[in-house]
């Protein structure tokens, strides 16, 4: 495929469709950020990408599947990891990567989640956490910090977040971490082990969104950028229930969750395939 | 064995490899059964949190090339409309499987009834085709699922079978025959340069060939309105052009397609038409009916949709009236009405669900309209 007359080269250049750039994310806004640093970890990683997938469901961050040159599903609102998780189950080989946002995974989504989770079904789930709904113009959602103003929540939000790792780790994710924009290298990091990791794997990313979010809330870019840098605190291993976003408390940061359990196919073939197809499967 | 088994049995003769589902009565036991025979076979059965997460897991395994299947009833049937649209959208094949039983709402979960026939058909939000069957028993039940999954990989579109509580957990003889002798058919699959590839643009039947995950076509899949390439164009063009395959594809192959049965029709004067549980009250009533003199015959819709607009056009020219047979109170009737386009009359004999139509109704009605009720 072509690149457009104004594209520039760049590295990521054989995983982007660049005959569709320029693409559709605002100035500031952090998703672009969060996208190459996967690309850039899928690369890195030495997984065998013709056998790798991207799954979007709907929203700012849902538009990545879009722009991925990879076997690549945008599909409804709310329902990228069902449709990952069939996916996954149909053909084991593939590694399967959910690319989506908070509104999708946690509001509209947030059954699919828990039970993605819980079975154990081996799928890396990148979730951009800009605090509300951009794609409609910045409603408050699921993780849109307490009194935050939001269109529709003009004198600010009644209701309190949810705090994602806790809720990835209490429903039974693998490997948990949460990382901001601005910590691009850990980031990449992270998602480099959470594509090597044999079962469900669940990344935060926290992103500006300059446009809705900040906007109402006056928070610049910048400003944001410097709470990233300056109201985080990176603490590896730390226990789940800490982790509330409070930026005047600071907001800790890290890899949190790193274990081993049976998937979900493992755990099928086991128990409930007879012994000889299961070996065959295996073989 | 119970239609709902049959109904199992089938989708595995047809190469089924995929069940996503979620419980609910009357069609659990098509979960049940495929859940002790898919691992088996080296298939996968999963029980998912929802209706709209099972046919989202059937959507995903097609995308990866298994051929995929769900059942559920009338409140999942609801769920599941969104994500129809998109497999109707991104022409994904797989087979969804509604019992239906009385509602509107929680209904009556454990009896059946046919008043889904207008959901099946229009449930999903915007302009699409879809394909429909409807099947009397469950040696038919079993055929047809065959045909679904053979239909759905053709055409590349979701395909339902719109059957009924009474034939799902109808218990007759099904006889299996030996699996050389079940014609299955497979999606037409991609070709060529991996580079130049453009997953929708159709082939001679109006239908493009599908690369699966993991192949190396690289493709794109979106609900958006897509052109050839797979990608989001926010045009009335494309939206005209996207319309224009999704729809052909099923409409420029009907005789294809669409399957009737007709029984004592060649010099019948009254055509009860009927489809489902409700053929088999309409077969009994039309030989009665012949017993007592009236010329009667049964036009047995097998497809509902795609629906038999050219048949039913056709017999509405020679006949003294249409009688419609069906568990609701007048859905299918209303296509007949249509097509009948005021040639011959259109009589319901109808039902607000929970039970069978007794045959004697639509004698009554018969006899009624041949002037034998003095």
């Amino acid at each position: 495929m072509e690149p457009s007359a104004r594209h520039m080269p760049h590295p990521l250049d054989d995983l982007l469709r660049v005959d569709r750039i320029p693409h559709i994310w605002c100035p500031g806004c952090g998703i672009g950020t969060v996208f190459s640093s996967c690309l850039t970890s899928m690369k890195s990683s030495g997984i065998d990408l013709a056998k790798t997938v991207m799954v979007s469901g709907i929203g700012c961050s849902g538009r990545g599947a879009g722009y991925v040159n990879l076997d690549s599903y945008h599909t409804t609102h709310g329902r990228a990891l069902p449709f990952a998780t069939g996916m996954k189950l149909a053909n084991p080989e593939l590694n399967v990567v959910v690319f989506s946002g908070d509104g999708d995974l946690f509001a509209i989504g947030g059954n699919h989640f828990i039970h993605a989770a819980r079975r154990n079904i081996e799928l890396t789930v990148v979730c951009v956490n800009n605090f509300n709904y951009g794609m409609t113009g910045g409603q408050v959602a699921a993780t849109t910090p307490f009194l935050a103003k939001t269109t529709t929540t003009s004198l600010g939000n009644p209701d309190s977040p949810f705090n994602l790792p806790l809720l990835a780790f209490a429903a039974g994710a693998t490997y948990v971490a949460r990382w901001t924009v601005l910590h691009a290298r850990e980031l990449m990091g992270s998602i480099q082990e959470a594509l090597l990791k044999k079962g469900f794997s669940f990344i935060e990313v926290l992103a500006p969104c300059p446009v809705n979010y900040g906007r109402r809330n006056k928070l610049s870019l910048l400003d944001t950028m410097r709470l990233y840098q300056q109201k985080t605190i990176i603490k590896n291993g730390a226990s789940p229930t800490e982790l509330d976003i409070d930026f005047s408390r600071g907001v800790v940061l890290g890899k949190f969750i790193d274990i081993q359990r049976p998937t979900c196919i493992e755990s099928y073939d086991r128990t409930c395939r007879p012994q000889e197809i299961a070996e065959g499967k295996a073989a | 064995m119970t239609g709902d088994v049959a109904c199992a049995e089938g989708a595995l003769a047809a190469g089924c490899s995929f069940f996503g589902g979620y419980p609910i009565t009357p069609a659990t036991e098509i979960a049940e059964r495929m859940s002790e025979r898919l691992p088996e076979i080296g298939g996968t059965f999963i029980q998912m949190e929802d209706e709209i997460a099972a046919i989202a897991a059937v959507l995903g395994a097609s995308c990866a090339g298994a051929k995929a299947m769900t059942a559920t009833s009338g409140p999942g049937f609801s769920l599941m409309m969104e994500n129809l649209g998109l497999a109707a959208c991104t022409e994904t094949p797989c087979v969804v499987v509604d019992v239906q039983r009385a509602g509107p709402s929680t209904g009556l979960p454990t009896q059946g009834a046919q008043a889904d026939m207008m959901q099946a058909r229009w449930g999903s939000h915007g302009d699409y085709e879809i394909i429909a069957l409807s099947p009397m028993s469950p040696q038919e039940i079993f055929y047809q699922t065959i045909e679904a999954f053979n239909l759905s990989e053709t055409y590349r579109t979701p395909v339902l079978i719109m059957t009924d509580e009474m034939v799902g957990h109808l218990s007759e003889k099904v006889v299996i025959p030996e699996a050389a002798s079940i014609k299955t058919l497979v999606r037409p699959s991609a070709k060529g340069r991996k580079d130049r590839f453009k997953p929708y643009r159709p082939g001679e039947n109006g239908v493009a060939p599908m690369a699966i995950a993991g192949q190396g076509y690289n493709i794109h899949a979106t609900g958006l309105t897509h052109d050839e390439r797979g990608y989001p164009v926010m045009t009335v063009e494309a939206q005209e052009e996207m319309m224009r395959r999704i729809k052909g594809k099923i409409r420029n192959n009907l005789a294809d397609i669409i399957r009737t049965h007709s029984y004592r029709l060649e010099d019948a004067d009254i055509a009860v038409i009927s489809y489902g549980v409700s053929a088999r009250t309409s077969l009994a009533a039309v030989d009665e009916a012949r017993e007592l003199g009236i010329k009667a015959g049964l036009l047995r819709l097998i497809t509902v949709w795609p629906f038999p607009e050219v048949e039913l056009r056709s017999l509405a020219e020679r006949v003294k009236a249409l009688v419609t047979v069906e568990v609701n109170l007048g859905q299918i009737h209303l296509e007949v009405e249509r097509c009948a386009s005021g040639k011959a009359p259109a009589i319901l004999v109808g039902h607000p669900g929970g039970a069978i139509i007794p045959p004697e109704r639509v004698i009554e009605k018969l006899k009624d309209i041949a002037g034998k009720n003095h």
